[in-house]
């Protein structure tokens, strides 16, 4: 009886989910599926330095001007600019046709309330907004940038590749106050933000722009046409990367952006799949002293530890020996760049224990100890310090290591207290090389100490000095030598330790094409052909 | 039985106020800057106090914690302080996936686990039992994301049959739902199975020495309903108790599941909360939990009265 109960009841359940067993309806839209190296939580792209933040900003906004593949600003929403004799003003005037997403013109005010957010939150913007005297609309489509003083990195910052990328919003949106998030998305990029579709830490979704007016010449790094040749992007946030590695092999995803180095022999092997360096910059790992207390408040030990340190034992350590992914580089500016120079660094990163025992001894260090701040819950930082303490205890210095998770770094760096009140002696992090690519952008050489500088506190009134000459020289050559004078400026006050660049590698099908370079990864120009 | 209800209903308010003084304490006590997660990595600290005052981060911890509860009387968990959504419609976004793989997992671990315990308990000694002991020692023993690696290789990268990962609602058709759950399943329920398997073995084993075990016997009913009808029914509150508390394990602690199979359920969110210190979900979270805690535990003292008349409250 209960038994026929049950058999009855399965039935009607069968009867009512029939409608649901048939599969939904095949899409003629072209998705292309990418597992990106973190999950989207800030929409806001001037509001945060994240670097998800700023390729989200990449897909929906757009930028006045950009920077391309030789690192030479391009106009993008500009259609030109002109400077005036004296250097003082620049006009830009903007392209014909840029509409918001919300059908809406762009304007020149649209331009300038958003250089003016962009201004406050990030380092080059407050720099040039120190040097600006006014901006002000012409007419609809132009204005003028007029500046106090000669002023050498205008075009450099508002063409700036990385966090915080200057991009262009609608003014209503430009005026949220910028430790407040946007209300909304509405940019004039190559796709459109779909909201409905977003899910915090799983899920991000852009649509194609189809009002979008692309530049008529190729893309090169951000700058260039911007051809949109899928339908929909979908950024998906998988966990775990023996996951993604598989759902890429069985053809469920198409783009992953950055898998661990220990992976990548699995791709090697699939004749399918294509392993590319997108950010042929790489990134830079930076090991940040505190400058604030003993014993890295005396530069001959900060020295000594240079010595102590071998770069390479750092990066293999972190990527293994494949070293197609990584170089060693002691520029505070990143390697093979306009201004990468390791002036001043002669024999340091290399782990010359004797030298750096010879330094130590002579800076009087009496054995304080060293607190070095030890994330293991992220891949990519937990391997630097233990690295670098043993070659300072090689070295004679007295290090604890001491294991936290990322956020309880980034908390605890933020206070200047000693260390036996809680405070910190070094931590170790990362950044993309688009980030260092100059001594204004480079957070890593503000010397500003306590009073603006970031976390360590670095306070060398010589180097801001050497970066304000930077700032205002407008002769390439005279800026490049100035680069060079910071250089070794810093290898003999070690702002903090370069320890290697490396390379991150993303994999796609072979059949995915028309795949970008850049600082950042861009998902315009790519299709998915059939072969 | 009515009184019963409604005392335990009433006795979720203390249970939930306590979960809530001490998930909000114990997050204030634990380091961590959302600020520092919203402003990213090369913010300023004038940036991150900036950001801090928006958040009311930077009030008194007893001020936070009344406002986060008047808001929490309203029926209001609060927003994200991340990514600036309502807890509850994150809460919501992610239930579905939960709640599907609990209930797969379950019903598939029972309908394995009971029968097999049975026939343990009935062979008793035999090669049977044995095998059945060892299976369970080995669900135990190897861990979740070892077996889902083992099923994605073998079912979805040699053999092609199902995708590696990912979820589908319900509403876009049956097939693609399920076929997303079926190696979630697999994997996940081998450990319930060994663990339902085992009680279920250990309390028919109990009853079959019962001298109305016996009688039912010399009365001539057959071996099939003798274990069913007499010994099963028996012996079934203490697999109910664990099958429920099984239940409440799997709402909150499938995360390892969740990512091995990237299912976007309530354990990611979770773990995905804690990391970046979004105070307001992880709290959301962590009382939806407990009230799930709570209910399921009612639910299993309840359903007692079903399987032994003679427990009466």
């Amino acid at each position: 009886m209960q038994f026929k109960h049950i058999l009855m009841g399965a039935c009607a359940a069968l009867a009512l989910s029939a409608p649901l067993l048939a599969s939904a309806p095949a899409s003629a839209e072209t998705v292309l599926r990418v597992v990106k190296h973190s999950s989207l939580r800030v929409l806001d792209p001037i509001m945060t330095t994240a670097y998800m933040s700023r390729n989200h900003g990449y897909m929906i906004y757009d930028t006045l001007l950009a920077m391309d593949e030789k690192q030479v600003v391009k106009p993008q929403m500009a259609e030109s600019w002109k400077v005036s004799d004296d250097g003082l003003t620049y006009t830009f005037t903007l392209r014909d046709g840029l509409m918001w997403h919300d059908g809406t013109p762009v304007t020149a005010e649209d331009c300038i309330a958003s250089i003016k957010r962009w201004g406050k939150n990030d380092g080059m913007g407050q720099k040039l907004m120190e040097f600006t005297k006014e901006m002000k609309a012409l007419d609809a489509k132009s204005f003028t940038l007029v500046l106090k003083e000669p002023y050498g990195l205008v075009l450099e910052s508002l063409g700036k590749p990385s966090s915080n990328v200057p991009f262009m919003v609608p003014k209503k949106l430009a005026e949220t106050p910028a430790s407040e998030p946007m209300p909304e998305q509405i940019g004039s990029g190559p796709f459109k933000w779909v909201k409905e579709d977003f899910q915090p830490g799983l899920k991000a979704v852009y649509a194609k722009n189809t009002d979008y007016k692309p530049r008529s010449e190729a893309p090169s790094w951000a700058s260039g046409g911007k051809v949109v040749k899928v339908d929909k992007v979908e950024w998906v946030t998988m966990p775990d990367h023996m996951t993604a590695a598989n759902a890429l092999i069985n053809g469920e995803i198409d783009y992953l952006e950055n898998p661990p180095t220990d992976l990548l022999p699995i791709f090697e092997a699939d004749s399918n799949l294509e392993m590319r360096i997108i950010n042929k910059l790489g990134s830079q790992v930076m090991a940040r002293p505190n400058h604030l207390h003993p014993p890295f408040n005396n530069p001959k030990v900060l020295q000594a530890m240079a010595y102590a340190i071998n770069q390479k034992d750092v990066m293999v350590g972190m990527i293994g020996n494949d070293e197609r992914y990584y170089k060693t580089c002691n520029s505070y500016f990143i390697c093979d760049t306009t201004y990468g120079s390791e002036a001043g660094s002669e024999g340091m990163m290399k782990g010359d224990i004797e030298t750096a025992k010879k330094l130590l001894k002579e800076s009087g260090y009496d054995g304080t100890k060293v607190l070095i701040m030890h994330p293991t819950d992220v891949a990519t930082l937990s391997s630097h310090p233990p690295i670098v303490a043993q070659a300072m205890r090689k070295a004679g210095f007295n290090v604890e290591l001491q294991a936290m998770d990322w956020q309880s770094v980034v908390s605890r760096r933020a206070k200047k207290d000693p260390v036996d009140q809680g405070g910190w002696n070094m931590f170790i992090t990362t950044w993309v090389g688009a980030d260092l690519i100059n001594p204004v952008a480079n957070l890593g050489v503000n010397g500003k100490g306590a009073n603006g500088g970031w976390f360590g506190w670095y306070e060398s009134a010589k180097m801001e000095e050497l970066r304000d000459k930077f700032a205002r020289e407008t002769d390439p050559a005279k800026q490049k030598a100035l680069a060079d004078e910071i250089s070794k400026l810093g290898w003999s006050t070690i702002p903090n330790l370069p320890l290697g660049q490396f390379f991150a590698v993303s994999v796609f099908p072979k059949t995915l094409k028309g795949v970008l370079d850049g600082p950042a990864p861009y998902f315009w120009n790519i299709e998915k052909t059939k072969g | 039985m009515f009184a019963f209800i409604s005392r335990r209903i009433l006795a979720t308010i203390p249970v939930m106020g306590v979960v809530a003084i001490v998930i909000f304490l114990l997050l204030r006590l634990t380091p961590g800057d959302p600020a520092a997660i919203i402003a990213g990595d090369s913010a300023t600290e004038a940036q991150l106090m900036e950001i801090r005052a928006r958040l009311g981060l930077d009030q008194p911890i007893y001020i936070q914690f009344f406002s986060w509860i008047w808001r929490l009387l309203q029926g209001d968990l609060g927003i994200s302080i991340i990514s600036n959504i309502p807890v509850s419609t994150m809460i919501a976004q992610r239930l579905e996936p939960t709640l599907a793989l609990a209930v797969t997992t379950i019903i598939f671990a029972v309908l394995v686990a009971v029968p097999l315990g049975v026939i343990a308990a009935w062979r008793h000694g035999t090669l049977i039992d044995r095998a059945v002991m060892i299976f369970c020692v080995m669900g135990f023993s190897v861990p979740v994301f070892v077996l889902g690696y083992l099923w994605i290789y073998g079912i979805s990268i040699n053999l092609r049959w199902l995708p590696v990962q990912g979820y589908k609602a319900i509403g876009d058709g049956f097939w693609p739902f399920f076929q997303r759950l079926i190696l979630p399943t697999l994997t996940l329920s081998v450990i319930y199975i060994a663990l339902i398997a085992r009680i279920t073995r250990a309390s028919v084993l109990e009853i079959l020495d019962e001298d109305y075990i016996r009688t039912a016997r010399a009365k001539g009913l057959t071996e099939g309903r003798v274990l069913l009808v007499h010994a099963l029914r028996n012996a079934a509150v203490p697999i109910i108790t664990i099958v429920g508390i099984g239940i409440a394990l799997l709402i909150s602690g499938v995360v390892v599941t969740e990512s091995v199979f990237n299912l976007p359920g309530l354990g990611r969110l979770t773990v995905d909360a804690v990391l970046a210190r979004d105070y307001p979900v992880i709290q959301g979270v962590i009382l939806v939990f407990a009230f799930v805690y709570v209910i399921v535990n009612l639910l299993i003292d309840l359903s007692y009265t079903f399987f032994d008349p003679r427990i009466r409250y």
